[in-house]
C-alpha cells in the first residue's frame, strides 16, 4: 500500500513541470491543486490566473469552479474574461503563460474533445464544450495536460476536435496559423507523457511506480514509441504535506 | 438606451415587460457565481418558450432555462457547474435527446461576439480556434441561417490576415457580433435611474450589458445615486444602458454573489441529483421554482439556518470553512 494516491501523485507530476515565474492558467479541479502545489514547492514566483480574470488569487481554500468567489480573494486585480484571454495571447506575456487543462479524449498529437462524443449535430454523449479551453490550447506558449489512461480516451481519431495540440502533426499548428504554443506533457493516472519535438508524436517518458510500459499501450488505442520510459520518482514527503495540510485540507478535489 | 430618473420595479413587471417568447436573451454571471437566478426563476414561472440564449459559462442559469423547457437554441462555450456538475445535466440531456440546438464557441469567442456587439461591428478577429472543428461543425441548421434576420449568415469566417504578416497572425477567426433582445445581470449596487457597481470579477456582463437592446438590472442593495457617484471609478455600466432596476436579496442564490453569500452547496448537490432523473427534475421545479410566489418565498423555505452558513465573512468575500462536500 503506497503512502500516496494516484490522484495525489498526478498533483505532484504537474507541479514539476511548472516553473519559476511561469503564468499559470489553472482550470478546476485537479490542475488548481497542481499549480497550488508549485507555488509552495519550487515555484514561489509563479503567478495563478483564472480565465474569469482573476490575476494572482492568494487560494486560502480551494476554489470549485474558476468562477467560485475564493479566486477572487486577494488577487492583483479583478479582471474580465477579454483580460484573461488577452494576456494568452499579447506578445510580451502570451509566451510565459502555462495553461493545464483535461479532456475526454485525446490523439497522438495531443488534440483534445471535450465537446461531443458520436456526431455533432446527433451526439451520443454531450460534454461541457471547449470553454477556454481552446483558446488557452490555440494562445499560450505550453500546456500541461490531465487525462484518465483509458482505451476510450486515448483515441485513434477524436469525435470533435476542441482544443488545439500539434493538430496533424510537424508544422500544423505555423500551417494553421496558431503561432506558438501547443502540447508539452500528459499526466494520466499511469504515466507522464511528451511529444517528439520533430514529429509531434507522442512519446512515453515515464510510468508510475508498479506500471509497464506495456500495461500503458493496452490503454490507448494507438501505439506511442515507449523506448525511452524511466520509471516516474514518487511524490516525497514534503510534496504530499504541502499538497494535503496546504492546497486541499478539506479534502475536496484528492478525495 | 433609456434617460428616465426611475426605472425601479417589481421582477414579474421587468420580465413581462421586457422577456417574450422567442426573445435572444443572454445572462451574465459564470459557472456558480453571480447568475440571475431570481430573474431566471421568475422566467421559468412566467412560462416564456422558445428563447435563443447566448451564454459563455453560465452553468446554473442555463440549465434551469433548459431543464425547464424555455430555451429553443443556444449558442455557447461551456455548460458546467464547476465541480458540482462539470456538464451540466439537464442541458446534456436536451442536447442529446435533441430537444435544442447548439452552437458551440470558446469562451474568448463568445466575450468577443458580445463586445463587438457592444461596439456596433460585424464581427471581431481571433487566432483561437483555428484547426478546430469549432471552425469546421456548425450546429445550426443552414436554413436558419438563411431565414432567420437574427441569426448572422454565418458561424464564423477564417480569413487571411489582410496586414500581412502584422501583428504576428497569418490566419483569423471572424466571429460574428451578438445583440441580444435583453440581458439580465444580478449585481451587488445599483440606483433607482441604472448606473451599476459590480463587485468582484465582472466576467463579461458588461460587454453582455452594452450589446444589448434592453437591460434588467437585478441588484442585492439599492442604493443612493450620491452613494455611486461619490465613487464614479468604481462603477461599471452607466444609466442609459439600463431599462429596469429590480432589489431582490440573494437574487443569485443558489449562485455566488461575492461580498454578500457563496454559492449553496447543499441546494447545487440537491439540484444535481433531481436533474438526473425526469420524475424527480418534476418534483424539483414544482417544489422549488412553480410551488413559490417569488423569490423572497424561495428563501423563506431554504431557511435563515441555511442563508447563515453562506453568509460572505467580510475578509475573503465568500464564507469561510463552508462545508462544500
Amino acid at each position: 500500500m503506497p503512502a500516496y494516491t494516484l490522484r495525489e501523485m498526478m498533483a505532484i507530476a504537474a507541479a514539476r513541470q511548472i516553473q519559476d515565474g511561469d503564468i499559470v492558467f489553472c482550470g478546476t479541479g485537479i490542475s488548481m491543486l497542481a499549480a497550488m502545489a508549485a507555488k509552495h514547492i519550487s515555484a514561489p514566483s509563479s503567478v495563478i490566473f483564472f480565465e474569469t480574470g482573476a490575476i494572482d488569487s492568494l487560494l486560502e481554500e480551494v476554489p470549485m469552479a474558476v468562477a467560485d468567489p475564493r479566486v477572487m480573494y486577494w488577487t492583483s486585480v479583478n479582471g474580465s474574461l477579454a483580460d484573461a484571454f488577452a494576456f494568452m495571447q499579447n506578445r510580451h506575456t502570451g509566451r510565459r503563460v502555462v495553461g493545464i487543462m483535461g479532456a475526454a479524449q485525446i490523439d497522438r498529437f495531443g488534440n483534445l474533445n471535450s465537446t461531443v462524443i458520436g456526431d455533432y449535430r446527433n451526439p451520443r454523449v454531450r460534454f461541457s464544450g471547449s470553454g477556454g479551453a481552446c483558446d488557452v490550447a490555440s494562445f499560450v506558449g505550453r500546456t500541461i495536460i490531465f487525462m484518465q489512461h483509458e482505451k476510450r480516451k486515448f483515441v485513434k481519431d477524436l469525435d470533435y476536435l476542441t482544443s488545439p495540440g500539434w493538430l496533424q502533426g510537424a508544422k500544423q499548428r505555423e500551417k494553421a496559423g496558431l503561432a506558438r504554443g501547443g502540447p508539452a506533457t500528459v499526466i494520466t493516472n499511469m504515466a507522464v507523457m511528451g511529444f517528439d519535438p520533430s514529429t509531434r508524436e507522442m512519446v512515453l517518458e515515464a510510468v508510475f511506480p508498479g506500471v509497464s510500459p506495456k500495461k500503458v499501450l493496452e490503454h490507448m488505442q494507438f501505439e506511442v514509441d515507449i523506448s525511452q520510459a524511466r520509471e516516474f520518482s514518487p511524490p516525497s514527503d514534503e510534496e504530499l504535506s504541502i499538497l494535503r495540510d496546504k492546497c486541499d485540507p478539506q479534502r475536496l478535489i484528492l478525495s | 438606451m433609456n434617460t428616465s430618473k426611475d426605472k425601479l420595479m417589481d421582477l414579474a413587471e421587468a420580465i413581462e415587460r421586457f422577456v417574450k417568447p422567442g426573445s435572444h436573451l443572454s445572462i451574465g454571471g459564470f459557472t456558480i457565481n453571480r447568475n440571475p437566478m431570481a430573474a431566471v426563476y421568475e422566467i421559468i414561472r412566467q412560462k416564456i418558450i422558445g428563447l435563443h440564449l447566448y451564454a459563455h459559462s453560465n452553468g446554473q442559469g442555463v440549465d434551469e432555462l433548459v431543464g425547464a423547457g424555455c430555451v429553443d437554441k443556444l449558442e455557447i462555450a461551456y455548460a458546467g457547474s464547476g465541480r458540482f456538475a462539470p456538464t451540466c445535466i439537464r442541458f446534456r440531456k436536451a442536447v442529446e435527446n435533441g430537444d435544442i440546438v447548439v452552437e458551440d464557441y470558446s469562451n474568448y469567442q463568445m466575450t468577443l461576439r458580445f463586445l463587438a456587439g457592444a461596439m456596433g461591428v460585424p464581427f471581431l478577429p481571433t487566432r483561437s480556434g483555428l484547426g478546430t472543428s469549432i471552425i469546421d461543425n456548425w450546429g445550426f441548421p443552414s436554413e436558419l441561417r438563411q431565414t432567420d434576420p437574427k441569426i448572422p449568415n454565418k458561424k464564423l469566417v477564417v480569413q487571411d490576415n489582410p496586414f500581412l504578416a502584422w501583428g504576428e497572425a497569418t490566419r483569423l477567426v471572424l466571429v460574428p457580433a451578438i445583440n441580444p433582445d435583453v440581458t439580465i445581470l444580478h449585481v451587488q449596487k445599483a440606483d433607482r435611474q441604472g448606473t451599476v457597481r459590480i463587485e468582484g470579477l465582472t466576467f463579461a456582463d458588461v460587454e453582455q450589458a452594452k450589446a444589448a437592446q434592453h437591460l434588467i438590472i437585478t441588484c442585492e442593495e439599492l442604493v443612493g445615486s450620491d452613494h455611486l457617484r461619490s465613487a464614479p471609478d468604481q462603477n461599471q455600466i452607466p444609466f442609459f444602458c439600463v431599462d429596469a432596476v429590480v432589489t431582490v436579496s440573494y437574487g443569485a442564490y443558489p449562485t455566488a454573489c461575492y461580498r454578500h453569500y457563496d454559492y449553496d452547496p447543499i441546494y447545487l448537490n440537491q439540484y444535481r441529483e433531481a436533474a438526473k432523473d425526469d420524475a424527480r427534475y418534476q418534483n424539483y421545479l414544482d417544489t422549488f421554482v412553480y410551488g413559490v410566489v417569488n423569490h423572497t418565498m424561495l428563501m423563506e423555505r431554504i431557511g435563515r439556518g441555511r442563508c447563515d452558513k453562506i453568509t460572505a465573512d467580510p475578509r475573503t468575500g465568500y464564507a469561510v470553512d463552508l462545508d462544500r462536500r
